[in-house]
């Protein structure tokens, strides 16, 4: 367990600049074995507030406590001993570039008192354990993005952590490499049973892999809760806009704005955002809306996704029929907690 | 002896032992010098880079200090340097004359350019690689050899290189002191006594010392850039 108290870090700025408050007053408890996302834009603390846990970077007050051992009471002998069970990737991978794949695998092994062969097969076990043992004797140089962060993760984890910090591990990679690394991050935490805590900017890799999330802004966390509840009911403007970077639905802002055609709409029509805020959103909407209510519901965008085991998403519709029926119709669908936004009214 | 070769450079076949030593003169003044300017200044290099604010074992008075001593050093010109540095040298090595004499003002005027040049090839070491072996629990020792030496091993040739040729001119100069070597041997002769072909061989023998340095430190760093 990583217990965070009221961490605040302070950084001294040249003296023009006076000083910066990266993190302020942040408390959190992470769980062991849970995937942990923290969003936020960049400044926003996060990266400082992820290297508290590790100590590359000590807070200015506050108590790091992980595993029930306070880590500021640490000698720095120690620490380093603590650190060898925390595993950490970053965004640029930071390859040693002028060693090997096995040699990059095998630098925190040194020292650990495995023999020479040893070092050899634990190496191999990791990079098959990241799927890339084809690369054992290339240099970073000659990888592409996605291989690089596997050698990276093998790296990471050659100690056996029970803790795998991730610093925006994903933000160099294209969206298919991201979606695999991510998956592979999803079954080596199931598979290890080790912690996993995620640090992005990008409310996709939150949505995909991550069971709770801590929004961040200007080093404060602004809201905190299951992935699923963040998604059905976010409470902060700031995370209402990380939401909406991830949802296709906020298109159609962008089309509003442009004025799109495909927006043409008759005398008394309405574009409405449905979004889907319960767990047990099953039933064919839609078409029981267009058979009540009599009404034409022209579906312009739809998101619907899994997260954290249970749909959530919407369509954006144009609703056509008697002024009345629409209205009643927006009454039911309010009912039965479904979230009505008029977007229009024509 | 040939007929067109006593033509060609009359003088340097008359001095050709007093040419023989002069090389390895400048040989033992170039070795010397360079070997303890090497270990010196990598040392010093290492301690200015993790001392500096923000580096792995930040200390503001060692690292002003250093600084301020490298500029000094840097700033005084040579042949000032070989003669101030006379009564240093006589209490060090037993004499300010010969190669003997030289060697402590060679280090002292070839340290600090040295150490610039390894500040500046560790300072190519990415921020990224001293963070992430900190993450694995490297200690700053280890972080010193096993990131910051071995993954600069390419610019620190580079910078050796540089600095062995630059030695190799203070060397020169320093035959006015009384050292000996190639730059004495120039003067004296090819200068003081108008003896052109002394001044030519002595010349060529430079530029071929010259590109062997470059050479073989051009292959080393070739040699550790993947």
């Amino acid at each position: 367990m990583i217990k965070l108290e009221h961490i605040v870090k302070t950084f001294q700025g040249s003296s023009e600049q006076g000083t910066v408050d990266a993190v302020r007053d942040v408390s959190l408890t992470i769980e062991d074995g849970e995937i942990f996302g923290i969003i936020g834009f960049s400044g926003a603390g996060k990266s400082t507030l992820v290297r508290c846990i590790n100590l590359l970077t000590r807070p200015t007050s506050g108590k790091v406590t992980i595993d029930g051992k306070d880590m500021l009471g640490l000698t720095p002998g120690e620490l380093r001993e603590s650190r060898k069970k925390i595993g950490m990737i970053f965004q640029h991978f930071n390859l040693m570039p002028s060693r090997t794949v096995f040699g990059n695998v095998a630098y925190p092994l040194k020292g650990s008192g495995l023999s020479k062969q040893e070092i050899a097969g634990r190496v191999r076990e990791l990079l098959e354990l990241v799927e890339i043992t084809e690369k054992e004797n290339v240099y970073p140089s000659q990888l592409s993005g996605g291989q690089k962060q596997r050698v990276a993760i093998a790296r990471a984890l050659a100690n056996d952590p029970k803790i795998l910090l991730c610093d925006e591990a994903t933000s160099a990679l294209d969206p298919q490499t991201t979606a695999s690394i991510l998956q592979l991050l999803k079954s080596l935490s199931k598979k290890l049973g080790i912690t996993v805590v995620v640090i992005t900017h990008e409310m996709e890799v939150v949505k995909s892999i991550c069971q709770r999330v801590a929004v961040m802004e200007d080093g404060k966390v602004v809201e905190l809760g299951d992935v699923f509840d963040i998604f059905a009911k976010p409470k902060e403007a700031i995370t209402r806009d990380f939401i909406k970077t991830a949802s296709k639905l906020s298109k159609i802002d962008k089309l509003l704005e442009q004025d799109s055609p495909f927006l043409q709409m008759q005398s008394g029509d309405k574009l409405v955002r449905l979004t889907y805020i319960q767990k047990d959103v099953s039933e064919p909407l839609i078409s029981e809306l267009s058979r009540k209510f009599d009404l034409e519901v022209n579906i312009i965008l739809a998101d619907v996704e899994i997260v954290g085991d249970a749909p959530i998403g919407g369509t954006v519709v144009i609703f056509h029929g008697e002024h009345e029926q629409i209205e009643t119709a927006l009454q039911y669908l309010e009912e039965k907690n479904i979230g009505v936004e008029v977007l229009r009214n024509a | 002896m040939p007929e067109w070769l006593l033509n060609l450079m009359p003088n340097v076949i008359v001095k050709w032992p007093d040419y023989l030593e002069a090389i390895r003169d400048t040989l033992l003044m170039e070795v010397w010098a360079g070997s303890i300017c090497f270990v010196i200044g990598l040392f010093l290099g290492v301690v200015i880079t993790v001392t500096k604010p923000g580096g792995i074992l930040p200390n503001r008075v060692i690292y002003q200090i250093l600084d301020k001593a490298v500029n000094l050093f840097r700033s005084i010109p040579f042949i000032i340097l070989l003669t101030a540095l006379m009564p240093l040298s006589r209490w060090i090595m037993g004499t300010a004359i010969y190669v003997r004499g030289v060697i402590v003002p060679l280090v002292f005027g070839s340290v600090p350019f040295f150490v610039r040049q390894v500040e500046a090839a560790l300072a190519q070491t990415d921020d990224g690689l001293v963070e992430a072996s900190l993450s694995m629990g490297s200690s700053p020792m280890e972080v010193i050899f096993r990131v910051y030496l071995r993954e600069s091993l390419a610019p620190l040739a580079r910078a050796t290189t540089i600095t062995a040729i630059s030695l190799l001119g203070l060397t020169a100069m320093a035959g006015a002191v009384g050292a000996g070597g190639l730059g004495d041997f120039a003067i004296r002769y090819g200068h003081d006594r108008n003896m052109a072909d002394i001044t030519w061989i002595t010349v060529i023998t430079l530029v071929i010392a010259v590109s062997i340095v470059q050479f073989v430190g051009g292959w080393i760093a070739k040699k550790n850039t993947h």
